[in-house]
């Protein structure tokens, strides 16, 4: 097998202003540039965006499944929080 | 008179309208619209066989906008013709030595070096000539170059880097661009060439200065072959005849295919 | 004796999952059988979307009228688009497009055998968009929930750019059924071809699909091969009615008590010869496949080449 295989980019587009960039898929390109342009091409032939990330795939970091419990069960059980934690008086308004 | 009876045909008056003193932008708006056309049409033919996915992608896109520009001046032909012919009238049931694209764009795609230095050759031209038709007195025509200019511009920009990467390349690369540019170079500079008609189209504010599209043009592509690291040909010879309805024998099997439905089955709806 | 509870194996902690409907993300433990099975399984269907881009480009610079050939071409490009998510959604399984092709190439990894069938007329481009994106929109919807999280989300994305590949097919039919005497010729004669070779599409009747229970375990499938067949004939029987054409088998019968189509028996020799490569057109399609990967080679090594030199300059100058 040949090793002309482009590395591998992942795409995020803004579907409107005022959006996050939202993760939608990835795609093979020999730099930057081309994959701005391939994620252009691929990704927003319906009008799907106004604005393109792209990230090397290998440049990005994860957390590790294994860790998910010691990573996020924690924060399960700080309810207060939220705000649905509070009782507030029916009688009070604009809180 | 088949075609009459099928339900898209518009009505005809009762009364035949006098042949207009035929417009002379119609034979240049169809002009533009054979241009892009046989374009799309070239490029419509490495759909499924691109070098890699992603540009499979991006090829077809750049064949669907020269499409959709071709229909508007179809469209706009016809209008401006007035005869009740259709774009598909105008697309399908003409000649060869009818139509009017330069030789250029109906060259074969040969490899993709081919097909890069044709369509970027092509889009340095496009896109110049799109800002003046935009700019234009011809509010229908700049209309629809103002739409085209976008598309133009993003071809141009996927081009050009093509060239570069492939001037910039490998060897191989290198050595096969500089094949394609030895081939179709000479077919260049029918596209800033004026022919009469441009000529006359100039001199009533149509049609803009084709010396000053061709030093600009030439200013762009002397700065990506830099970038390329390619030298610029120095080939003067020229093979002009396209726009003048004097093909290469590749458009009359370009449009056997193109045209065999239309005129196999004459005058159906599809 | 009390029965010591045991600690649940990985296995079953991850069927647990799939059991919830969890979906499995790419970096989460996963047996390997469930992994293999996906790469196989999304690799095919992203094969399929590749080689089915040309029976179709067949026809791309033989439309009948600027407006059907903006569409096909949309159509077919999208095929692209669709093939290249899959590729994602199975690399992140851990194998690479490069590999997969090299598989497709091989004919070790297959394709669906509906494009091994050539496309004749102006009226097969009607017939695949209606018939067969219309089997392909069967199977894929129910994938949008499978248990792989990429896999779910790329053919999400399929599923909502499909929609229109089969109502362009349907409007073809519908204008040739409309149209002069030649034209509902043509869409019968494509209709007589294309039939059976679609019902074949959903793989082997049940008992002869073995792979079918794990999978509908993992939920990698939600379906089986016949359920979807019968929901399909029960779909396009009657949409055959309305354009006035005549499904191409004797058996076909409505059958008030099970309110569902009884039909004939596909041809399963026919099945397994196309399969095993002697369909009218396996050789070419694969042909054409290797061929464009290999004539494209000095392109893709041409823009890694380039992006090695820029980046070098740019270090360069950077330093600098």
């Amino acid at each position: 097998m040949n090793n002309s295989e482009w590395p591998l980019w992942e795409v995020f587009i803004r579907s409107k202003q005022g959006l996050d960039h939202k993760h939608v898929g990835s795609l093979h390109a020999a730099d930057a540039a081309m994959a701005v342009q391939n994620a252009r091409d691929v990704y927003t032939r319906r009008l799907e965006g106004v604005s393109i990330w792209v990230v090397e795939s290998k440049h990005i970091h994860a957390s590790n499944p294994d860790e998910a419990a010691e990573f996020f069960d924690p924060a399960a059980d700080k309810v207060y929080r939220h705000p649905t934690f509070y009782d507030v008086p029916d009688s009070i308004k604009h809180m | 008179m088949l075609r009459l009876m099928t339900p898209t045909q518009p009505e005809v008056s009762a009364v035949p309208t006098p042949p207009p003193a035929s417009n002379p932008l119609f034979p240049f708006v169809l002009q533009l619209a054979d241009t892009s056309l046989i374009l799309a049409h070239r490029l419509s033919e490495w759909c499924g066989h691109g070098p890699v996915l992603e540009q499979d992608l991006a090829l077809a896109n750049i064949a669907l906008d020269l499409l959709g520009e071709a229909r508007s001046y179809y469209q706009y032909a016809a209008e401006l013709e007035g005869q009740g012919r259709t774009e598909d009238d105008l697309a399908y049931l003409r000649s060869a030595v009818e139509y009017r694209n330069p030789l250029l764009v109906e060259q074969p795609n040969g490899d993709f070096a081919h097909t890069i230095v044709r369509q970027f050759l092509f889009d340095v031209f496009h896109y110049e000539l799109l800002i003046e038709l935009k700019a234009g007195p011809d509010t229908q025509l700049a209309a629809i170059a103002e739409k085209s200019l976008k598309e133009a511009a993003y071809h141009r920009k996927w081009s050009a880097e093509w060239m570069i990467r492939l001037g910039d390349g490998t060897p191989e690369s290198r050595q096969r661009i500089e094949k394609a540019l030895r081939t179709l170079w000479r077919y260049a500079a029918e596209l800033t060439s004026p022919t009469p008609l441009e000529l006359d189209l100039h001199t009533l504010g149509l049609v803009p200065d084709y010396a000053e599209l061709q030093a600009r043009a030439a200013a762009y592509i002397t700065h990506v072959f830099a970038e390329a690291t390619l030298p610029v040909p120095t080939e003067a010879f020229r093979q002009p005849g396209g726009k003048l309805g004097r093909h290469s024998e590749h458009l009359g099997y370009l449009l056997a295919e193109l045209q065999y439905m239309q005129r196999t089955y004459p005058g159906l709806t599809w | 004796m009390e029965t010591p509870t045991l600690a649940p194996t990985p296995e079953e902690q991850f069927q647990a999952r799939i059991d919830a409907d969890v979906r499995i993300e790419p970096k989460d433990w996963m047996p390997d059988a469930y992994r293999k099975t996906l790469i196989r399984q999304i690799s095919q269907h992203a094969h399929s979307e590749l080689v089915g881009m040309l029976p179709e480009g067949n026809w791309i610079t033989r439309a009948p009228s600027l407006r059907r050939k903006s569409i096909l071409l949309a159509k077919v490009q999208d095929e692209a688009g669709h093939g290249l998510y899959l590729y994602s959604a199975a690399e992140t399984l851990g194998t690479t497009r490069d590999q997969m092709l090299a598989d497709l190439h091989s004919g070790k990894a297959k394709y669906s055998s509906i494009f091994n069938y050539p496309t004749l007329s102006w009226a097969d481009m009607g017939c695949v968009g209606w018939l067969v994106d219309g089997a392909a929109i069967l199977n894929q919807v129910p994938l949008c929930r499978t248990s792989y999280g990429p896999y779910a989300r790329a053919m999400v994305r399929v599923c909502k750019e499909e929609s229109f590949h089969q109502r362009q097919g349907f409007e073809v039919m519908q204008t040739l059924c409309e149209g002069s005497a030649v034209q509902k010729e043509m869409a019968q004669e494509s209709l007589n071809r294309w039939w059976w070779p679609t019902l074949m599409m959903f793989g082997p009747a049940d008992d002869a699909s073995p792979n079918t229970e794990q999978s509908m375990k993992w939920r990698i499938k939600r379906f089986t091969n016949d359920e979807l067949r019968q929901k399909f004939v029960d779909m396009m029987v009657p949409q055959a009615e309305f354009l006035g054409l005549t499904v191409p088998d004797e058996k076909l019968k409505w059958n008030e008590a099970r309110q569902a189509y009884d039909f004939g028996e596909v041809n399963w020799d026919e099945f397994w010869s196309v399969v095993k490569g002697n369909g009218m057109c396996n050789h070419e399609r694969l042909q054409a496949r290797v061929q464009a990967h290999e004539e494209g080679a000095w392109v893709r090594e041409a823009a890694l080449a380039h992006a090695e030199k820029r980046q070098a300059r740019e270090a360069v100058a950077v330093a600098a």
